[in-house]
Formats: C-alpha cells, sequence, structure tokens
C-alpha cells in the first residue's frame, strides 16, 4: 500500500506537469480494485437498505411484498418535487445539510405512512386467508404504485427542472458535494456521497437491530414473527405489531429512496422494478427473515455487480448475480445467515 | 318505460339520416403513423407527428377526389417506457387488415422495424421511416447475412426511408472523432439492434483509420448506476466513449457517471440521443462541451430552401417562440408524409401497389431534406450528417459531416 502511495505522489507530480486541468490520473491495479470496491459497498448499503424492507415483512407475514420496491419510486418522486418546490438547489452550505435532512425525514414519513396504507387496504382483508392471494395483492399494489410513479412523473415537473416527460428518466440535481475527499489528484475517489451512504445507513441499521431486540415493540414483533396465535393469546395486538412493521420497512425504505436518488442522481418511474429485484435478492441470499442477513445480501450482492462490472463485463452481471444466488441457495437452502425454518412460500 | 323506449326510437331515427349522409361513398386514403409516442421518446416523435400532420394540411387533406386521413398510433407501453415488440405487431396487423390504409410511416426503432417491416411486406403496403436507420434492415451486406431478405418475403421492396442509414453515420462519427484529434476510444453499446449496429460501423472504422479502440461492451441498460463500469474505463484512460444506443436506454446514466468519475474527456453518441430528454436525464452540467452527438441531418436552423421554408412553416402553426426550434426528427417526418403526397397524384392506381410503385419512383425530388432519390434498396441518397455538441443545456450545431 505504501508504494502505492509513494508512486501515487509521483505519478500525480508528472502527471500534473504535463497533462490539462481535469485529465485523468493513471490507475493502479490496486487503485481500480479499491474503487471497486468503494462503489460496490455504496450500492450494497443502498440494497440492504430496501432489503431490510422485505425481510421483515417477510419475517412476519410471510409474505415477499413485490410493491416494496415501488414505494422507493415514490419516495424519490416525492424528493424531487420538494427539491423543486422548496428550491432547495439554491440552499447553500448548512442550508445543503438542512435540505438533505429534510429530504430524508419526508421521504420516510411519507413511505411509511404509505407503506402502512397498502397493508391496512390490501393486505390485512387477507390475512388467514391463502398465501396467494396476499401474493397476488401485493402484485397488484406493485403495479398501482408503478402506474402513480408514472402519472406523476407527467405532472408539469418542468417547474422544478425535471421535464414532463412522464417516463423520460429525471435527474436529480446533486446536493451532495461529488468533490473528492482525497484530494482532486487522488487516483483514488471517494466523495461526500459515498460516505453519505454509509452515514445515513449504518446508525438506521444499528437503530433497527436495537428496536428489533431491546424494546417492547421489537419483543413483540418477534413474538408475532414466531406465532402469531399464540401472541394473540398473550394479549399482543397482532394487527397492530405488523401495522409497525410495515412502517418501519416503509420508513427504512423511504430513507433509502433518499439515499439512492442523491447517489445516483437520475431517477425514473421503472426503478422500482429494478432496485427492488436487487433487494429481494439480497434479502434471500442473506436469508429472508433475517435483518443481519438482509444487510450482508445486499453488500454481498453490491460487490458482486461491481466486480463483475469491472472485472468480466457488464453484461455478465446479471448472470454472476444469479449465478451466486442459485449456488448459495443449493448449498444453504435458508441463506447465507438464514435460520432454519419451517417451509413458507 | 314505455316512453323511454320510443324516445330512443325517435332518437334513432333523427340521427340516421345524418349518418346516411357521412357515409356517402367516400374515397379515402388512409395514412397510419405506428411511433412510440409514450415514454421519453414523446418530444421527438410528438414533433414528428407534428411535421406528418403539417404535411397533409399543405394539400388541406385532399388530393384529387380523395380524403387523406391520418392515425397517430403509438408502439410503445407504459410498462416498457418504450417501443414494445407486441404492440408493434399489433399495430401493424391492424394496417394490414385495413383496405383504407395505403401508407405506414414508422418506426422509431429500428427493432420495431423488424418486427413490422415482414407484416407490412406480405400485405405490399408501403412503409417510409422516418427514424429507423439500423443498415441491415435495406443494405445487403451490411447487417446478418439474411438481411434485408428476411424482411421481404414477398421479394419486392416496401420499406423506404428518407433518413440516412447507421453505415453512414457510424462512419462519419469515426472520421469526426479522428479530427478532434482521438487516439484512443472506448465503445459501449446498448445491447439493441440499433445500438449495437451502430457500435459495430464506429468500432469498424475507427480501426480502419487508426483509433485505437481500448474496450467494447454491452451494458445492462436498466441498472441503477455505471459507476463500476466508469472505473474501469477510468483505468483504462481513453479520449473518448462511444456509446451506441438511445436516451431511453441510459445514455443521460452513463454520461452523468462518466463525468462524475472524470473518466473520459468526450462521450460520443448518435442520433438516438438527439432529442432534449438527453440533456435533461444526464443534467446539464454532465454533458456541457463534453458530449458529442451526430445526426443523420441538419438540425432545424441549418436547413437550407424547401428546408428553411418547412421550418418557417411549422413554427408558424405550432407556435414556438422565436428561440425554440423544432426537435431535430421533425422533418424527417414532414419529408416522409410530403415525399408520399407528392407521389400519389403520380400513382396510376389509387391504390397499395399503385402507390408504392409511385413512390418506388421517386428521383431528385426536392425536399425539404434538398434534392434526393430513393435507391435501389429503399435508401436515400441523402448523405448530409451533422456533428452537434451541448452548451448551456441545449444543442448545438458543430459542422456538417459528410462520407
Amino acid at each position: 500500500m505504501c508504494e502505492t502511495l509513494v508512486a501515487m505522489i509521483l505519478s500525480q507530480t508528472t502527471a500534473g506537469a504535463t497533462s490539462v486541468a481535469g485529465a485523468q490520473v493513471a490507475m493502479g491495479w490496486s487503485d481500480v480494485l479499491s474503487q471497486q470496491l468503494i462503489t460496490g459497498v455504496s450500492n450494497g448499503m443502498i440494497i440492504a437498505l430496501i432489503a431490510i424492507g422485505y425481510t421483515m415483512v417477510y419475517g412476519i407475514i410471510e409474505l415477499i411484498n413485490f410493491a416494496h420496491g415501488d414505494l422507493c419510486t415514490l419516495g424519490s418522486f416525492l424528493a424531487l418535487t420538494l427539491v423543486g418546490a422548496l428550491g432547495m438547489e439554491a440552499w447553500s452550505g448548512m442550508g445543503g445539510t438542512a435540505a438533505v435532512i429534510t429530504l430524508l425525514i419526508s421521504a420516510a414519513i411519507f413511505c411509511g405512512a404509505l407503506n402502512w396504507t397498502i397493508d391496512r387496504v390490501a393486505y390485512r382483508p387477507l390475512r388467514g386467508k391463502p398465501k396467494l392471494a396476499l401474493l397476488v395483492s401485493a402484485i397488484g399494489c406493485s403495479f398501482i404504485l408503478v402506474n402513480i410513479a408514472l402519472f406523476w412523473g407527467g405532472l408539469p415537473m418542468e417547474v422544478f427542472g425535471g421535464g414532463n416527460q412522464a417516463a423520460a428518466p429525471k435527474d436529480f440535481p446533486s446536493l451532495i458535494s461529488n468533490e473528492n475527499l482525497l484530494g482532486a489528484r487522488s487516483a483514488i475517489t471517494v466523495t461526500w456521497r459515498d460516505l453519505f451512504v454509509v452515514i445515513v445507513t449504518v446508525p438506521l441499521m444499528i437503530g433497527l437491530t436495537w428496536l428489533v431486540k431491546s424494546t417492547r415493540l421489537g419483543k413483540a414483533m418477534r413474538a408475532v414473527a414466531q406465532n402469531p396465535t399464540a401472541a394473540a393469546l398473550m394479549g399482543i395486538d397482532v394487527n397492530r405489531v405488523i401495522g409497525s412493521t410495515f412502517l418501519i420497512g416503509g420508513a427504512l425504505g423511504g430513507f433509502a429512496s433518499v439515499i439512492y436518488a442523491l447517489y445516483n442522481n437520475t431517477i425514473s418511474f421503472q426503478m422500482g422494478y429494478r432496485t427492488g429485484m436487487d433487494a429481494f435478492t439480497a434479502a434471500v441470499l442473506g436469508g429472508i427473515g433475517s435483518l443481519p442477513g438482509a444487510v450482508v445480501g445486499g453488500i454481498v450482492i453490491g460487490l458482486v455487480r461491481a466486480l463483475s462490472d469491472g472485472y468480466i463485463e457488464a453484461r455478465w452481471t446479471n448472470s454472476v448475480v444469479f449465478g451466486i444466488l442459485i449456488l448459495t441457495l443449493v448449498f444453504r437452502p435458508s441463506g447465507i445467515l438464514g435460520a432454519k425454518l419451517r417451509e413458507k412460500v | 318505460m314505455l316512453k323511454k323506449i320510443a324516445a330512443v326510437f325517435l332518437l334513432a331515427f333523427a340521427v340516421t339520416p345524418s349518418l346516411a349522409q357521412t357515409e356517402k361513398p367516400e374515397k379515402v386514403l388512409k395514412i397510419i403513423s405506428s411511433l412510440p409516442r409514450t415514454g421519453s421518446a414523446n418530444a421527438q416523435t410528438t414533433t414528428m407527428v407534428n411535421g406528418i400532420q403539417l404535411a397533409i394540411d399543405e394539400v388541406h387533406g385532399k388530393i384529387g377526389d380523395y380524403t387523406i386521413v391520418y392515425e397517430d398510433m403509438d408502439d410503445a407501453s407504459p410498462q416498457r417506457g418504450n417501443w414494445d415488440p407486441a404492440v408493434e405487431a399489433q399495430n401493424a396487423n391492424k394496417a394490414a387488415r385495413d383496405e383504407s390504409v395505403i401508407a405506414y410511416i414508422g418506426t422509431f426503432n429500428s427493432g420495431a422495424s423488424k418486427i413490422s417491416m415482414p407484416v407490412l411486406n406480405k400485405a405490399g403496403l408501403l412503409m417510409i421511416s422516418p427514424a429507423a436507420t439500423y443498415p441491415g434492415l435495406t443494405k445487403p451486406g451490411k447487417g446478418e447475412a439474411n438481411e434485408p431478405k428476411i424482411y421481404r418475403p414477398t421479394g419486392k421492396i416496401n420499406f423506404f426511408r428518407v433518413v440516412p442509414a447507421d453505415d453512414l453515420q457510424g462512419f462519419v462519427a469515426a472520421e469526426w472523432a479522428k479530427d478532434m484529434g482521438v487516439k484512443k476510444v472506448y465503445i459501449l453499446d446498448d445491447r439493441e439492434l440499433y445500438g449495437k449496429g451502430i457500435a459495430n460501423v464506429f468500432e469498424n472504422h475507427a480501426k480502419e483509420i487508426g483509433i485505437e479502440v481500448l474496450g467494447r461492451e454491452g451494458i445492462d441498460p436498466k441498472a441503477s448506476n455505471f459507476k463500476s463500469l466508469a472505473t474501469k474505463i477510468k483505468a483504462a484512460a481513453p479520449d473518448m466513449v462511444y456509446f451506441g444506443g438511445t436516451t431511453q436506454n441510459s445514455a443521460g446514466q452513463i454520461a452523468k457517471d462518466l463525468h462524475t468519475a472524470n473518466a473520459t474527456p468526450k462521450f460520443m453518441v448518435p442520433d438516438g440521443c438527439f432529442e432534449k430528454a438527453f440533456i435533461e436525464a444526464a443534467g446539464a452540467e454532465n454533458v456541457n462541451g463534453s458530449a458529442y452527438i451526430t445526426f443523420g441531418g441538419l438540425p432545424a436552423d441549418k436547413l437550407t430552401g424547401r428546408g428553411a421554408e418547412f421550418r418557417a412553416a411549422y413554427k408558424k402553426k405550432y407556435n414556438l417562440k422565436e428561440n425554440e426550434e423544432p426537435e431535430g426528427y421533425a422533418v424527417y417526418g414532414y419529408e416522409a408524409c410530403k415525399v408520399l403526397l407528392d407521389a400519389i397524384p403520380k400513382a396510376k392506381t389509387k391504390d397499395r401497389a399503385g402507390i408504392l410503385q409511385a413512390v418506388s419512383e421517386t428521383k431528385n425530388y426536392n425536399g425539404a431534406l434538398g434534392i434526393w432519390s430513393f435507391d435501389e434498396n429503399g435508401d436515400t441518397t441523402n448523405t448530409t450528417m451533422s456533428g452537434n455538441t451541448v452548451e448551456n443545456g441545449e444543442f448545438k450545431f458543430v459542422k456538417v459531416l459528410g462520407k
């Protein structure tokens, strides 16, 4: 590492002298690898945060909530609307931080409430009915949300600089600086954005673990997950606990949607499908129903994607990801960290 | 109840005579266009449809005794936000079955043409594309071995295009890159017919003229970002990245991630990105001065002669402001329809076969795109292309590119 550093400094001094401003610094293989790992972890963290939403719901009512990815899409659209309506692009200095916090909190409240409502309207009436009915209802919700996003995108967003082409990908303003924290001359780029993903995601994950492990609600959640009937007999309001699970899972999805938008700077009505698919894969890979499993699964998928894009070829990435998923499931049917559970789907 | 029924009957009788009047046998020639109207190509296709409408309005919707009827069909679906093979097939079948249809203007995407061409060929229906540029659709030896035969089951040519194909565009793009002093290039494509095709042409010619190709890769157009790819490209340190693909297939996100990673000083894309939606998706700051867009013609404000007349008429009819211009493809929609309307009076029989014959004989046509003919493959003889860049979030014409 030390040699690389020296080499880097040396190459920078020469590169700086000969090249035009903003030209690239030569990257050694170790720089490329580190860069890919950084990208992989950042992408993986976002996937993990969404995966938690899948795994929580699955853990408690054994439903694969297909609407979750699309819920995040709506969170991003809300964020874009707020950025435009409040003119956040112009907020500078501390204002910028305030803008990001406002976005995170509003999207979390919005997505949490929306997820709770979806459960109340579309899933709760189907409790105790065959599992398939619930699944179909979830797929239906997913379609409804996609179409709401399409409609939302068609609103005259050009006042916010988003254009009014409903299905067009929309540029999300860069509220977070893209400046290299290691200095403009460094071969490896670590930006505020990468840092931001970690700064927001890690505390959320720790907070969630604490909530599930140490609070009354968490205890109730675990009880309902184990056996809803017994939990009800012990005086736990099962529907309320399930509602709270949706609320929390949705809120995390809301956070993820804002992080996604600020990290990728593009949102589109279809983004939920792909991110949802990645997150769902992550949840299954890590062991569906397991919170640490979702986090591990998300990061593994982020890393595999980055390394496959970087060292194999982008066109093979999906095959590599799903190949790894299949191999994992063949040898560990319950996922990396999944407990051996009774038959669920 | 009786009263109600009586009233309905009375009403029916009252309406019948007026219905009978409009049903008086009328000679109708129907034109259909099939373009992606849903999705981000909408801005582009709207101006094409406007161009078609303008051409029809110029003859007041009538040629001799015949009334021209126009239907604007959508070949995209909201689920894909892009052209959809199922919808395109549906449109083609519908057009083929409707006897009054004498021309099918479309498609926008080359992949879509691949689907409708055989259907319309069997129906003997004329097809004029204002935008599909994949060479294999018309030119033997430029695409797969069995192209373009597989699109012409009857052996006759029914597909024409008013836009020069990608074997020219990819060629001049590589030339332009060399002119700019590019020595090393990294090539990406979206793995669709159009994008992959033009990237192949670019790659082949780049190698011929001594530009080093550092890498060639198909992307996953639905990926959430291309940061890993950008890192890989940065490590390869090219002078330019060429992306064969469309706005709908993430051209904007690629531009953004390349710019953010500082991976390349220049980013070149073909005409599939010559639409404002590309700049909107990428964010102006990521493409200003670094994106180069080739286009199979001239931007509206550079047109001369009939083209300038078209531009003035268009701006007047659609109330464009002084500084607003029709999107690049508007004139192609206009020209596709105009060449058809001008051929109809020459047709011996005003049916599909007669009109197809008349259009195929178009020679030295004085249109908005200059003076051009259809060659033996159904291609335009026009080869004028332009190179454009982005300045202050707007496309800016740089130069005329030609073979």
